[in-house]
């Protein structure tokens, strides 16, 4: 199933966010999405996701979901969202009370995502009681559990330590590792993007159009390799060289807004 | 020259201890300092009363409220008047809570309900509620029914405010990521909104239980031949001031265990806090 934006142009009232955004996520591609403060690149994945209607233009899919995918775009949260009241399960059991599953294969999804984010441990545990990063991690179990074709993550390692942060970029990389689940990575961080995605959109200031989209010239397994650091490298620098003169003057705007 | 530089490196090889600058601010209470205040201020009151300090006819012992209170349970006139004020009070607090929550709801989550029950809301809610008795008695006649009806208009506006405001204060994040999920929205409202507007609603809770105590009170002072507030105001009409403190300590008492149910009640609904 591929996710297209479709001349996607959206306007908070007066304000114009995004400017006639057009890309294609391919079945089992990672995109990621970068570009100065405030060009509109939550916004952007809000309306992919159905959680915002567009201005004009519109998100589609194109073919069919996994016969298995519960939620074929499921959202990984910036803020985590998960429901404190809940235990770890029971915030992961969340997205399927609705669904015709029985209790044993509620259980049994619960049971796969908790282990494949090693929660399993923790699944009586409430949100409170949980560091960011384990949080996280169970916004990303409640994900897979719905078995989606396309993961929108919104800066989803942004509210975490630095470490942590490395911790679970692994995971997503283990998690995305054999292509059989595509991503839309928001991020500010350009090193995530490059490390993470095949392809990266970079947007410009408001109202965010489309500068460039770079392809990533190795495959994700590669990417961990020491000669490989040099070329991710030079690939963010060449990413910033886009938008540096932007996020300074994005920068300068917010501070005197 | 030597001799000054020989002083300063003595001077600075001197140690001196960091004074601490962190103390007080901190909202913490001690844990019997309250108890120890109140026996306190008892024992001065009976200690003033004993020895004649304090006119008995304004201002009775606390030893002369308990022998009323006494004197009321084995005579069975407390049980009397406190089942009557209960009564009241319950019915009229489940009736006005029950309406409070299913108009709170509504607002919180009708565009349409929330541009007119606001409005109403906002006309109706500074009304003292015990004004409306009369008007009441008129509609109701002279029973029960005015009573409740009075105690239930005033717990239905402070408890329909507490729903909405608890509605509005669910964190709009949880709700996009339920229908990010493609919840439905009954089990939006089951599972998100309701648990996240609980502890705006328990603090109604909490306030509506005192306009109840209220109300019953200006009610059955009113126009009751039985309960709490009738017997407050016989006694202060004969000067039975022992009898008129003794119905207040049961009022204050009363309102004491309603809080506690609700903090218990807190404890076991909100502790994922």
């Amino acid at each position: 199933m591929d996710l297209i934006a479709n001349h996607i142009t959206h306007r908070f009232g007066d304000l114009a966010v995004l400017d006639d955004v057009s890309f294609t996520v391919s079945a089992g591609e990672v995109v990621a999405i970068v570009g100065p403060s405030g060009c509109g690149k939550s916004t952007l994945l809000s309306i992919l996701g159905g959680l915002l209607q567009p201005t004009s233009g519109a998100p589609e899919l194109r073919g069919s979901p996994p016969a298995d995918s519960l939620n074929p775009l499921t959202f990984v949260f910036q803020d985590f969202a998960l429901l404190p009241w809940a235990t770890v399960e029971e915030n992961v059991e969340f997205p399927l009370l609705h669904t015709q599953l029985s209790a044993t294969q509620r259980r049994a999804l619960v049971d796969d995502a908790l282990r494949r984010t090693s929660l399993t441990d923790f699944r009586k545990t409430y949100p409170k009681q949980l560091s960011g990063g384990m949080r996280q991690r169970v916004g990303i179990s409640r994900a897979l559990a719905v078995k989606p074709a396309i993961l929108l993550m919104d800066e989803p390692l942004s509210a975490l330590d630095s470490q942590t942060r490395e911790l679970l970029m692994e995971d997503f990389v283990r998690l995305l590792a054999d292509g059989g689940m595509g991503a839309v990575y928001v991020t500010h961080n350009l090193e995530e993007a490059a490390r993470l995605a095949d392809r990266i959109v970079v947007l410009s200031r408001r109202p965010g159009r489309i500068r460039e989209v770079v392809t990533v010239p190795m495959t994700r397994a590669a990417r961990g390799e020491a000669e490989a650091r040099e070329k991710l490298l030079a690939l963010q620098n060449q990413i910033w060289s886009l938008i540096r003169n932007e996020a300074i003057d994005a920068e300068r705007e917010v501070q005197h807004a | 020259m030597l001799d000054r530089a020989a002083g300063e490196s003595a001077k600075d090889t001197a140690t001196r201890r960091v004074r601490f600058r962190g103390a007080g601010f901190v909202p913490a209470s001690s844990r019997f300092g309250g108890w120890i205040a109140l026996a306190l201020v008892i024992a001065i009151w009976q200690a003033a009363g004993s020895v004649g300090l304090v006119n008995a006819l304004f201002l009775p012992t606390p030893l002369a409220i308990a022998r009323a209170i006494y004197q009321l349970a084995i005579s069975g006139a407390l049980w009397q008047h406190l089942s009557a004020s209960l009564l009241r009070i319950g019915v009229g607090w489940l009736l006005g809570t029950a309406a409070g929550i299913a108009v709170g709801f509504a607002i919180g989550l009708s565009r349409l309900a929330r541009s007119v029950g606001i409005t109403f809301i906002s006309a109706l809610f500074p009304i003292p509620k015990i004004a409306l008795l009369p008007l009441l008695i008129l509609w109701l006649g002279i029973g029960e029914e005015p009573k409740i009806a009075t105690i239930a208009l005033g717990v239905f506006f402070s408890t329909a405010i507490s729903v909405y405001s608890g509605v509005d204060a669910v964190p709009r994040n949880l709700i996009r990521m339920a229908q990010s999920f493609n919840v439905p929205f009954t089990t939006i409202v089951r599972k998100v909104i309701w648990p996240g507007a609980l502890p705006a609603i328990l603090a109604g809770f909490r306030i509506t239980a005192s306009v109840a105590l209220l109300l019953v009170v200006s009610a059955e002072m009113i126009g009751a031949q039985y309960g709490i507030g009738a017997f407050v105001l016989q006694a202060g009409n004969l000067m039975q001031t022992d009898q008129l403190l003794a119905g207040v300590v049961i009022l204050s008492v009363f309102g004491l265990v309603v809080g506690k149910v609700i903090g218990w009640l807190e404890t076991r609904l909100l502790h994922w806090r």
